[in-house]
């Protein structure tokens, strides 16, 4: 099956028209294990709209990060539908750059600069062009001190910071990212929050940003998708655009909501497993 | 796999930044010279041992003349010529060898029979020395080089072709779908993700094999040459024996010695170049 990417062009043309990038309607995902169906999320539908940042918040294990494989092209939907702007049979691709928790994912075999140069070259750009777009992304993210290393002489906060830049360098038309700042120390995880909203807003970047952290759903995202437990579906969508600084009363007002309504469900749930 | 060494600095940058107590022990020298000055002791005692013992040197020959019969071995052409016709023969079967190993691994990659086969073979073929299996190729090939390739190449296939499977089936699967995520399928994927991902196996499972390998067909000459063959080091240290050329027995020993040191250098040194450069492997 050949695919079709989706290009700038097709991206910004969306906009014009106030139109979604993404559209999930009625999707159930879930595995086929030992024959059986184990469905994990149950109905979700939701839209990412041209340069969103869509949190997709929930408990462990509510089906997160399988949904957003879904959206990645790795699993098929049971049921439902999953559309980037006109297309929806999805294969895995690179308009779809996924950022994973793993700090594993990048090449071990190749040194920073060539991490985000080689997949470059396989959407079809020539070696030059490749380059200045590795050298342009590895300013902004901060890493040009580590362009020469190879990933293990790395620290996680940098590993994280190679694997935006490889996946932003592909210029895709929305960027998944699964919990990418998950396995970091509190400090750290700020520090590369506060990064990627900077990027966000200079590239003008949609986002799929799954999470189970309340703060950084609010701290990130421009809307929240709440999830429920399994089969889940989708409790509420949340604006929270126009609250940035966690000083602020509306920041704290935003996650007291989404922390009664992703316990609402689940009377057992405490709060201490949400931050 | 390797442990980590007392030494290694597991701190990445790496700079010297090691603290030391300034007294020199031994320790404290540098791997090389430990080592050459362990081999020189030993060179003393045993040239120490033949001078003051009166051995017969029948038995056992002096450092001295066994330098003295292994330049005159390399000089005058024997011994050389039976260290080139063993690497020749060693050289035929590994490809030979390692050819094999890839099929079968890429059959055990990608079918479930074909892993079925892999595990089966390997688990009765691989415990057992290859040179056993020896009497048999002599019956069916004849007391030729046919034969020993046959001993060798089974020698060979079990450790590259178990070590090259696992490390296929243990690509991290999180390479796997960033492959797949930018675009890669099929033949590319095997190429920049699968290989590269398992070269720390790959490369360990060559290691064994070339191992064996050299073990195998020192051991299947000597009894070539105990039959009357005719050709390699094995061929030579018996014939020495024969007409109680002592220093050339102790020469072809240094020989296969110094050949195994190498082969284990040069894949010493492919590891550095990759797997432990690229901190997939740790170093030793
Ligand atoms: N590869 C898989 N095969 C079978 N079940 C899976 C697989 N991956 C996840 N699951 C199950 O699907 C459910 C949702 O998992 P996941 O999407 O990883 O949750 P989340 O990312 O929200 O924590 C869980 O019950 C999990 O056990
Ligand atoms: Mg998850």
């Amino acid at each position: 099956m050949k695919s079709q990417t989706i290009s700038k062009e097709t991206v910004d043309e969306l906009a014009r028209d106030h139109k979604p990038l993404l559209s999930v309607e009625h999707a159930q995902i879930g595995y086929v294990v030992n024959g059986k169906a184990h469905v994990a999320v149950g109905d979700a539908s939701f839209e990412v709209y041209p340069g969103e940042k869509i949190m997709l918040l929930g408990p462990s294990g509510c089906g997160k990060s399988t949904l957003l494989k879904a959206v990645a092209g790795f699993i098929e939907p049971f049921a439902g539908n999953i559309k980037l702007a006109t297309r929806d049979t999805l294969v895995p691709g690179p308009d779809r750059a996924v950022v994973f928790q793993e700090f594993d994912q990048l090449f071990p075999w190749k040194s920073v600069r060539d991490n985000i140069i080689y997949p470059q070259r396989m959407i079809g750009r020539d070696k030059d062009e490749a380059g200045r777009r590795a050298d342009e992304y590895l300013t902004l993210m901060h890493l040009e001190p580590a362009a020469d290393r190879y990933p293990h002489q790395l620290s996680g906060g940098m590993k994280q910071r190679v694997a935006i830049a490889r996946a932003l360098a592909m210029d895709p038309a929305i960027l998944l990212m699964d919990e990418p700042f998950g396995a970091l120390d509190a400090q750290t995880r700020s520090r590369l929050q506060q990064e990627l909203n900077e990027v966000a807003e200079r590239t003008g970047v949609t986002i799929l940003f799954v999470t189970h952290s309340i703060q950084e759903a609010v701290y990130v995202g421009h809307r929240v998708v709440v999830l429920n437990n399994p089969p889940s579906t989708v409790v509420e969508v949340v604006d929270v655009r126009d609250v940035h600084d966690p000083a602020d009363e509306g920041f704290s007002e935003a996650m007291v909501h989404l922390r009664s309504l992703l316990s609402a469900g689940d009377e057992t749930l405490s709060d201490a497993a949400f931050e | 796999m390797t442990t980590l060494q007392r030494d290694q600095d597991l701190s990445v940058p790496r700079d010297d930044g090691k603290v030391r107590t300034s007294r020199k022990t031994w320790g404290s020298l540098p791997t090389g010279p430990r080592r050459a000055l362990l081999l020189l002791a030993l060179v003393a005692i045993w040239q120490a041992y033949v001078s003051i013992s009166g051995v017969n040197p029948l038995l056992i020959s002096s450092p001295w003349d066994v330098a003295k019969a292994l330049v005159e071995g390399f000089v005058e052409g024997r011994l050389l010529d039976a260290t080139l016709i063993t690497l020749r023969i060693l050289l035929l079967s590994m490809l030979i060898g390692m050819v094999i190993a890839a099929v079968m691994t890429t059959l055990a990659t990608w079918t479930r029979i074909g892993e079925d086969i892999l595990v089966l073979l390997t688990s009765i073929l691989n415990p057992l020395p290859s040179i056993a299996i020896l009497p048999l190729a002599i019956l069916w090939f004849g007391l030729n080089t046919t034969a020993l390739t046959v001993v060798i190449a089974n020698a060979v296939i079990w450790p590259i072709a178990i070590n090259v499977s696992m490390g296929f089936r243990t690509v991290n699967p999180t390479l796997l779908a960033v492959g797949r995520n930018i675009g890669l399928s099929g033949w590319r994927l095997v190429r920049d993700v699968l290989v590269p991902a398992a070269l720390p196996h790959t490369i360990s499972g060559l290691k064994t094999g070339w191992a064996f390998g050299w073990r195998t067909i020192i051991a299947a000459e000597l009894v070539f040459g105990v039959a009357g063959g005719k050709g390699g080091l094995g061929f030579f240290i018996n014939d020495a024996r024969y007409f109680l050329r002592t220093p050339e027995i102790f020469a072809g020993l240094v020989t296969i010695a110094l050949i195994g040191i190498a082969l284990d250098l040069v894949f010493s040194y492919v590891e550095k170049k990759t797997v432990v450069k690229w901190g997939m492997k740790s170093g030793t």
